[in-house]
């Protein structure tokens, strides 16, 4: 592997707020950040994306949750959003922290916090990137939610609100661990909204075991100044499933970081998303898919719909170990530019070290396609009708893609909310 | 590999006559000392008798190599190499040859018998001091860089007459100065990257080519490349620039002696191409690869960039890799003139412990302009094979297109093949696609060939050339019928 080379930027503004002493995980992840810095262009990893701007932010830690009615607004927003009524399960982190008087605990799964200055030993390398070290280090609180074996935990909603009240721009680092035991069932949206000059670096510990199955829908529509960085590590056991959808609504940078390990035979993930973004908007999907045992199955479709000045990056990476032979991987990554400002770059990368496998990627970028538009036309659609048409349908082919109807409604719902606000 | 008889003729001279620049036969004398400085580049522009611009220029690129680092992202290793331990210069002097075929390594004219060279050619490869030779046979220009000097040329007249300049690219810094220093490092630029600002500075010698305007060049232009002296560096240099309306087709071809030492080689190729201009570059490369333990053969690191910067003007890339122990390589096109075309047709074969990480980059910055990306990729034994391609559309590049197919064959589950595609659009109307698998030889189309009596290895051979035919279908006739054979004789031993 090649060295990773010291071109970033001073993380010491990040580095000096965390207290590691005493915790070798947090003691790792501050070496490494301290060592790598903050990414800018240039780095492999981080090709497209800096995080340049980040050092130069007054970031202070975000003060405990306070009660407020912007909180409370926020909430109602993300329900209309998504669908899910008051009748939802719900946990709620306002700036990172567990709100338990918003919140309503679902029945039959097992809900608690991490405990405050605690970091769980989950074996995820502290230094393994640039958003899990920052996490590492800078983590106050987080969800620990536990499904036990064969139980259906239904639908909950995990909602994350940034930045009420305080006017200084903060920072929260919540580390969230979601355990689907054998057989086990979940519906997991999982949405994030703000106001505000905020951070928001989540990172998602995720284990499905044997059988397991977690439908896992991240809706990110973090208010307009905020800076969303997400990291998810799942594994997935023999027959289990996870399967992961980020659609990328709001902040004006963003990323989201999935590394997705199939860890025994007959697991298999889904890490699909859409992008749509205008104005000067940055948004980021990186995903490393690891196929780490025989006969698994992974599937990914990105779409990105980009308009302004609009920026949409995808880097995923499918890696196929030597032992995973019968692999079937498959990789679809589609832009669409709406306009002649909108920036896409994309880096779908197949590493394969079997050869008994079935890898495919495909890619394509440009506009609407003039021979749809005139069909619709031809037909008495009005221009306007017809390239909504198109949009939505071309968003429509990768929201249906989500397994749980739940959650599905609830993707669609958003996407049909987003589009109405953006042709306002 | 066009070996054409011609080239026994340079050998010849290459035996013969002592060094024209006077050097000494004194060993020390015509190798310059090992390692790298101002001086060794003084050195080398003193003995070319170059004009102080060039100089200048060198130490310009000197001075900016120093502050650049190896590129660490491509997806090879090696352990870290010594720029202080090569000889940055070797002028070609009298040294004892093998006398006849017998004292050549069997091996080696194994390998030349399966591409199907005729004997007196595989003496000509193999170093063999030859006695008078034959008439010239086929229509091919040969300029032959044995090591670092060019010695000879054919085919000057022919060219001379439809206005086509051929030569060593030492010859033109003489004779065309004004045409060099207008072109040299126009397309590759001494900072563009490290081993690029390191062929700059210490470049020894390679060709240059000039179409002027409306002239299809006559015949089709070949250098033929062969790494002879033990540690010396290869840094080739190679400038063609086609005027309006004119074309050409051009052919390298390498081999080189079996060896042990790792050699490195770091060439550019810059390409111009004017209005309506087409320029084609055939490559098939079959360096030493090192053994099948991975020891020795070439660390190929090269730059090869064409501007198309004429309106309608065309460039096409094809190359067969199958050599080297490492090959870091990306013949790109910037398609600067409206409706440029660009194209890169590629096959690398890695076997054994050989790392390959090629591909190509377009850059479409005018109207309208088109590219097509086919690599095929095929790894064996315990290598790596990476294609890696970037496709920029620049804000202007409206109504552009890209296409890219990019396949990978594994045979045997040792060695790994990765694609690396980079997609990077800013235009609305420009449209990319691009399409990757991934598999190994179907079993169905194996026991096909086996029941019908083919040899594993044969059916193999068949099914891997089936797999390259669109970009096999792509060389000039007499490379493609070689590369055919060199795909299989590359393959040899991975199967069964």
């Amino acid at each position: 592997m090649n060295a990773i080379t010291p071109v970033g930027v001073n993380a010491s503004a990040f580095l000096d707020r965390g207290d590691v002493t005493g915790n070798a995980q947090r003691q790792k992840a501050a070496d490494f950040l301290r060592h790598v810095g903050l990414p800018r262009v240039g780095v492999e990893a981080w090709k497209y994306t800096s995080l340049r701007a980040l050092a130069d932010v007054p970031f202070t830690t975000a003060p405990h949750a306070a009660d407020d009615a912007a909180a409370d607004t926020l909430l109602a927003e993300i329900e209309t959003i998504s669908g899910l009524g008051a009748g939802a399960s719900r946990v709620v982190f306002v700036n990172g922290y567990f709100d338990a008087g918003r919140s309503r605990l679902p029945k039959g799964v097992r809900v608690s916090t991490l405990a405050a200055g605690t970091l769980p030993d989950d074996g995820i390398d502290p230094a393994g990137d640039v958003t899990t070290a920052l996490n590492t280090i800078l983590a106050r609180d987080g969800l620990d939610l536990v499904v036990p074996a064969g139980v259906d935990g239904g639908c909950l909603l995990l909602v994350s609100i940034g930045q009420t009240e305080a006017a200084e721009p903060v920072s929260f680092h919540p580390r969230h661990r979601i355990v689907v035991e054998k057989g086990g069932r979940l519906a997991l949206l999982d949405a994030s909204v703000g106001r505000g000059q905020y951070l928001h670096n989540p990172l998602y510990d995720i284990a499905v075991a044997d059988g397991g199955y977690l439908s896992h829908a991240r809706i990110q529509a973090e208010g307009k100044q905020a800076v969303h960085l997400a990291v998810s590590h799942a594994r997935v056991a023999a027959g289990g499933v996870y399967d992961s959808f980020t659609l990328t609504l709001g902040a004006s940078l963003s990323r989201h970081e999935v590394h997705a390990a199939l860890m025994q035979a007959g697991a298999s993930v889904h890490v699909n998303g859409a992008q749509l973004l205008s104005g000067h908007q940055h948004g980021d999907l990186t995903s490393v898919i690891t196929h780490a045992a025989p006969d698994c199955v992974s599937r990914q479709t990105i779409k990105n719909v980009l308009s302004d000045h609009a920026r949409g990056v995808f880097q995923g990476k499918i890696l196929v170990e030597r032992i995973a032979q019968k692999t079937d991987g498959y990789q679809m990554n589609q832009a669409l530019l709406l306009s002649d400002g909108a920036e896409i770059d994309a880096k779908p990368e197949l590493e394969i070290y079997a050869d008994d496998v079935k890898c495919s990627h495909g890619a394509t970028v440009g506009a609407l396609d003039d021979d749809q538009l005139f069909y619709l036309r031809s037909r008495g659609i009005p221009d306007a009708a017809a390239r909504s048409i198109l949009i939505r349908a071309f968003l429509h082919d990768v929201v249906d893609q989500i397994d749980d109807q739940r959650l599905k409604d609830s993707l669609n719902l958003a996407v049909e909310a987003w589009w109405t606000r953006e042709v306002a | 590999m066009p070996a054409v008889a011609e080239t026994r003729k340079t050998v010849e001279t290459l035996g013969q006559n002592t060094y024209k620049w006077g050097f000494e036969t004194d060993i020390e004398m015509d190798i310059a000392p090992k390692g790298l400085n101002e001086d060794t580049i003084r050195l080398i522009s003193s003995r070319k008798k170059e004009p102080e611009w060039l100089l200048e220029w060198r130490l310009k690129a000197y001075r900016s190599w120093l502050e650049m680092r190896e590129p660490t992202w491509a997806k090879v290793h090696h352990p870290p190499i010594d720029y202080q331990d090569v000889h940055y210069y070797a002028a070609p002097r009298k040294k004892p040859g093998p006398k006849s075929l017998e004292e050549v390594d069997p091996e080696l004219l194994r390998t030349y018998e399966k591409l199907g060279i005729p004997l007196h050619e595989q003496a000509m490869l193999a170093g063999v001091e030859v006695p008078e030779g034959q008439e010239a046979r086929a229509p091919v220009a040969v300029d032959a860089v044995f090591d670092s000097v060019s010695v000879a040329t054919t085919f000057r007249k022919t060219l001379q007459e439809a206005g086509v300049i051929f030569c060593p690219i030492s010859e033109a810094v003489q004779e065309y100065p004004e045409l060099v220093r207008k072109y040299l490092g126009s397309v590759v630029p001494v900072t563009d990257n490290f081993y690029a600002a390191l062929n700059a500075a210490v470049f020894t010698d390679g060709s240059f080519v000039f179409v002027p305007k409306g002239v299809r060049c006559p015949m089709e232009l070949s250098t033929y490349f062969r790494i002879n002296a033990r540690n010396t560096g290869q840094f080739e240099r190679t400038l063609i620039v086609v005027e309006d309306g004119a074309s050409v087709s051009y052919l390298e071809g390498c081999t080189a002696p079996m060896r042990d030492e790792n050699q490195l080689h770091a060439a550019v190729v810059e390409l111009v191409a004017m209005e309506d201009a087409s320029i084609k570059y055939s490559t098939v490369q079959n360096w030493y690869p090192g053994d099948e333990n991975g020891r020795g053969g070439i660390y190929n690191f090269v730059t090869k960039r064409g501007a198309c910067r004429g309106a309608r003007s065309k460039i096409s890339w094809t190359q067969v890799e199958t050599g080297s122990a490492i090959t870091w390589k990306y013949p790109s096109c910037i398609l600067q003139g409206e409706g440029s075309v660009g194209e890169f047709y590629s096959v690398a074969v890695t076997n054994n412990h050989q790392q390959a990480d090629t591909g190509t980059k377009m850059i479409h910055i005018g109207r309208n302009t088109r590219s097509t990306i086919i690599a095929k990729t095929i790894s064996a034994g315990q290598s790596d094979s990476t294609y890696r391609g970037l496709v920029r559309m620049m804000p202007k590049a409206s109504g552009s297109r890209n296409f890219t197919q990019c396949d990978s064959l594994l045979i045997g589950d040792r060695c790994g093949a990765h694609t690396v595609p980079y997609i990077e659009s800013r235009n609305m109307s420009a449209r990319v696609e691009h399409e990757a698998t991934t598999s190994k030889i179907s079993e169905d189309q194996l026991f096909y060939c086996r029941q019908r009596g083919l040899s594993e290895e044969d059916a193999v051979g068949l099914i891997v050339n089936g797999f390259c035919k669109d970009v096999l279908k792509e060389l000039p006739m007499e490379f493609a019928v070689e590369a055919q054979k060199l795909l299989q004789i590359s393959l040899e031993g991975s199967v069964g």
